[in-house]
């Protein structure tokens, strides 16, 4: 072998391509192509709703937004996600810890049917109330004659919006406290701690940031649902509109400004929603570990 | 096919993985890449297989530059550490990849690598799993059918990364014999990569010892065993005690005393002597020898382990005793090195005339 | 809080955390009132409707174009997004370009955005003078106020199912899966077709069925944009709304018993392929 004389051929080159990545030129068409579909389908979409906002000016856009009504749906959407994702945080708390600190017969069929209103269109989780407590129902007599006002009024609003966000914050923590386990827990119960203080102390620690996810997604989701409150609301203007219902109203009267002003606080709700979960993703993604994107 | 790397080089962001490596491999050898992680093994191995490239250097595969081929121009076969098998497709999909991806031209028909499949599959000792997929297979059967896939692209070079790190001790040990036997069948040139000493003295013709992206040394089992030429492979290889010495008069001090062992030729100053701890002679009295207080013993397997305390200095060393010998904690207990070493501060290799093995040429290294 | 059986039969497993009954408790009761009960009243009322009745609702002409509308156009908007959204993945995941965290994050924008600010939006975008219908309407493409806008606005609400499903799967890639099929002899192209894409197709066809389930079912952000004519242009929900406000109750609860008898169906077959690919390939 020593004798062998070996003479370089052209030698190695430079920037020969991993074998694990396309050529450069592959890669750039992908890029290109999966830029341009999201510009198209996502970027754009979001330009005009400020762009047509403003097109008339600050001014006009300010107007609309002082309208009586556009403040009576910005404070009816407030108030009800003010209601909806509350409970759905207490329910979102309550049914993580049942499902992931113990062991029960059943567990998985029960997590199918907290995922359920995902798979419903908003349309049929409105629907559903107006069946139940409707003129045509069973309860809908009883209501009346006790002068209860379910439907197209504030609470059919919060029950449509509550069904419609109610998976949201259990889904992330569920799986969240099914990878932490019960060690935790039984540490501090063995050092003396109570239920609750090992709850607010060693437990709600540990889920902080799952929970601050939910509540950004089950947020989001309340404030815009637009279907089943749709089916709810009967439209009152000033009463029983929130502000999804309140731009179809604008917009289906022409007054486009109108309702490109007001979607432009609802798309701007949408802007920091996206940065905050990106934060918290980027800052806590290990304490997010397992969670789903739903 | 021969296989030869000539001054090869690896940069990871300014760390260097390879430092100018060379190595001449002979048609049909079996070599190991032995040395402890982060050594480049490793690197070597998936810069010869081209999934890597050199910042300098080439490898020349009998005798053809190679070093602008693409990995899948270099036809090598190559196993992985945790087999990379496709997990949907079956075994037999796995093992014909390698000739359903070929060009047209040269593609065997459908039936031809079902066959071919089929025949490594007996090979590798595996019959009648070519419809399970990967999932349903146990750890030592997934490292079989990965060779088998390997092996189906008829490589130059065979060439496998850890090929048993992933597995228990028993399985290891049987597949380390099949390893064997199937090399010897097909006489493909093998390379493969462990940090376990024993699987690369049993296994190779010879091993390549590496450190810090640099070969130590490249020999036979005997002859890195017997003869290590530097402090690192002595140490990595086999078990060895160390213990510093002075030159003095061609002959080794500790402290004050000769300790009867002759380095002629070595130039006066500090050294570090080594010997393997089975490898010494007990000493009645002590004209010229090591002699220290019992700290430690334990009794290992069929021997005796015991560690001495040198002098006032407080260096220990450890020797392997018979099983019976009555090491008593604090007795005094005198030997000499029947083998050892000298090497000098920085690491080079002392002329002495205590090492029967010891090639005299060894003095002008340095 | 177990309810121990006289077989040994145990509903739960003891344990020393507390709360199990309470939080078990409230939970189901939460779930009942507002998830089964209302969800009891819609198939109860359907029970009632009687077969003629049910048959002649599922058949009207109105309604049954209705559906094969919002079936196909979601199917159509589906595979779409499967295409693009698996490019989109495999962008986000293996190259590494500025603003990368930016556009991944972006990517969630129809999960944020309210369904009737995406749809105004978009029927401003592709209405004949709006920015990209304007480019087409010289072409004689109308794309606002036809089926192929209830496209365009299902391909916008689907998206983010397809790339959040597929994403975490291309990042567990083994990377030493695709440097075997470069030693195997494997181009770039065989190993991306015949490797890689195999290996994610469960998680697209899951992607697939999540972006389809979510569109059929879809209101907000297609009213706008799709013209609602009857026997054209008209969805499935819409078509109960209008049934509601004709307070023909039998109707809209029969429509909405085939879009949920649907959608179960289909997320019982997902449930059972993604077990089944978990079986086989571990």
């Amino acid at each position: 072998m020593a004798d062998v004389t070996l003479t370089p051929g052209a030698g190695f080159r430079r920037g020969t391509a991993s074998p694990v990545t396309e050529r450069p030129a592959v890669r750039l068409a992908l890029m290109l192509v999966a830029f341009a579909f999201l510009l198209v389908f996502l970027v754009l979409p979001l330009v005009v709703v400020f762009g047509e906002a403003f097109a008339k000016g600050w001014g006009a856009a300010a107007a609309t937004l002082a309208e009586p009504d556009t403040l009576a749906a910005i404070r009816l959407t407030l108030m009800v996600a003010a209601i909806a994702v509350p409970l759905n945080l207490v329910f979102g708390v309550a049914a993580a810890w049942a499902i992931a600190k113990f062991e029960f017969k059943g567990k998985a069929f029960l997590i199918t049917l907290i995922d359920l209103p995902f798979s419903v269109s908003p349309v049929i989780s409105g629907l559903v109330y107006v069946l139940l407590f409707g003129a045509g129902s069973l309860l809908g007599p009883w209501l009346k004659a006790h002068g209860v006002e379910i439907l197209f009024a504030v609470p059919g609003i919060v029950l449509a919006t509550v069904f419609v966000t109610f998976p949201f914050i259990a889904r992330e923590l569920i799986p969240l406290m099914q990878a932490q386990g019960t060690g935790d827990e039984e540490a501090a119960l063995s050092l003396g701690a109570s239920g609750w203080q090992t709850f607010r102390h060693v437990t709600l620690p540990n889920i902080r940031w799952g929970l601050l996810y939910g509540v950004l997604l089950c947020n989001a989701r309340a404030m815009g649902e637009f279907g089943a409150v749709s089916v709810v609301s009967g439209h009152i203007r000033g009463l029983t509109n929130t502000m999804p219902l309140h731009i179809e109203i604008l917009y289906n009267e022409y007054n486009i400004a109108g309702a490109f002003a007001v979607s432009t606080l609802l798309a701007g709700l949408a802007l920091v929603t996206l940065g905050l979960k990106s934060l918290l993703e980027y800052r806590y993604g290990d304490e997010l570990a397992a969670t789903g994107h739903n | 096919m021969d296989l030869s790397i000539r001054n090869l080089g690896k940069q990871f962001d300014g760390f260097p993985a390879l430092d100018d490596v060379s190595l001449d491999i002979r048609s049909g050898e079996l070599i190991a890449l032995l040395g402890p992680s982060g050594s480049g093994k490793t690197t070597l191995l998936r810069v010869v297989a081209g999934l890597e490239q050199p910042t300098a250097g080439a490898v020349f595969f009998g005798g053809e530059d190679a070093s602008h081929l693409t990995v899948q121009q270099r036809n090598v076969g190559f196993v992985f550490q945790h087999y990379a098998l496709f997990r949907h497709m079956t075994v037999a999909d796995n093992i014909g990849f390698g000739l359903r991806v070929r060009p047209q031209a040269s593609r065997p028909p459908r039936a031809e690598i079902r066959r071919r499949a089929g025949e490594l599959l007996d090979f590798v000792q595996l019959s009648g799993l070519e419809k399970r997929y990967p999932a349903q297979l146990s750890g030592g059967q997934r490292q079989r059918v990965a060779l088998a896939r390997a092996l189906a692209i008829e490589p130059r070079l065979l060439l496998l990364d850890e090929p048993f790190g992933a597995l228990d001790a028993q399985v290891r040990r049987e597949l380390r014999r099949w390893l064997r036997d199937i090399h010897d069948a097909t006489g493909h040139t093998t390379v493969f990569v462990t940090h376990d000493q024993e699987e690369a003295l049993e296994l190779a013709d010879r091993v390549v010892v590496m450190n810090r992206g640099r070969i130590e040394q490249v020999g036979t089992a005997d002859e890195v065993y017997d003869a290590p030429n530097s402090p690192f492979v002595y140490g990595f290889i086999g078990e060895s005690s160390t213990l510093p010495v002075r030159i003095e008069d061609g002959q080794l001090w500790v402290q004050d005393r000769t300790i009867g062992l002759r380095a002629e030729g070595a130039p006066a100053g500090d050294g570090t002597l080594h010997f393997r701890p089975h490898d010494v002679e007990l000493l009645d009295g002590c004209g010229g020898c090591i002699a220290g207080v019992v700290v430690a013993s334990r009794r290992v397997a069929g021997s005796r382990r015991v560690e001495l305390e040198i002098g006032s200095a407080g260096n220990r060393v450890e020797i392997e005793l018979p099983a019976d010998h009555r090491a008593a904690e604090r007795s005094r207990i005198a030997f000499r090195p029947q083998r050892w070493k000298l090497f000098g501060d920085g690491g080079e290799p002392l002329p002495h005339a205590g090492h029967a093995a010891q090639p005299k040429a060894m003095a002008g290294a340095n | 809080m177990s309810l121990a059986g006289a077989a040994g039969w145990r509903f739960s497993k003891p344990s020393v955390v507390p709360g199990f009954g309470l939080t078990l408790g409230f939970s189901l009761a939460y779930l009942t009132l507002i998830i089964l009960i209302p969800l009891a009243a819609l198939l109860l009322r359907s029970a009632s409707l009687g077969w003629p009745q049910f048959w002649a609702i599922a058949t009207d002409a109105r309604v049954l174009h209705a559906l094969k509308l919002s079936f196909g156009a979601s199917l159509l908007a589906a595979l779409v997004n499967v295409v693009f959204g698996t490019v989109v993945a495999w962008v986000l995941v293996r190259y590494r370009f500025p603003g990368r965290r930016v556009i991944d994050a972006i990517v969630d924008l129809p999960f944020a955005l309210p369904t009737a600010v995406a749809g105004i939006a978009l029927t401003t975008l592709y209405a004949p003078r709006g920015w990209i219908g304007a480019i087409f309407a010289p072409l004689g493409v109308k794309i606002a106020y036809t089926p192929l806008g209830i496209v365009i606005a299902l391909v916008f609400i689907g998206l983010p199912f397809v790339v959040r499903t597929v994403q975490p799967v291309m990042e567990e890639i083994d990377r030493e899966v695709e440097e075997a099929a470069a030693t195997l002899g494997a181009g770039r192209a065989q190993t991306l077709l015949r490797v890689l894409l195999p290996g994610l197709a469960p998680a697209i066809t899951t992607g697939f069925a999540l972006a389809f389930a979510r569109a059929v079912g879809e209101y907000g952000s297609v009213i706008f944009i799709a013209g609602n004519l009857p026997l054209k242009t008209e969805i499935a929900p819409l078509l109960i709304v209008i049934k509601l406000e004709e307070y023909n109750y039998a109707g809209a609860t029969a429509i909405a018993a085939i879009m949920l008898a649907i959608s179960f169906a289909m997320l019982f077959v997902i449930n059972l392929l993604q077990s089944w690919s978990r079986r086989r390939y571990g």
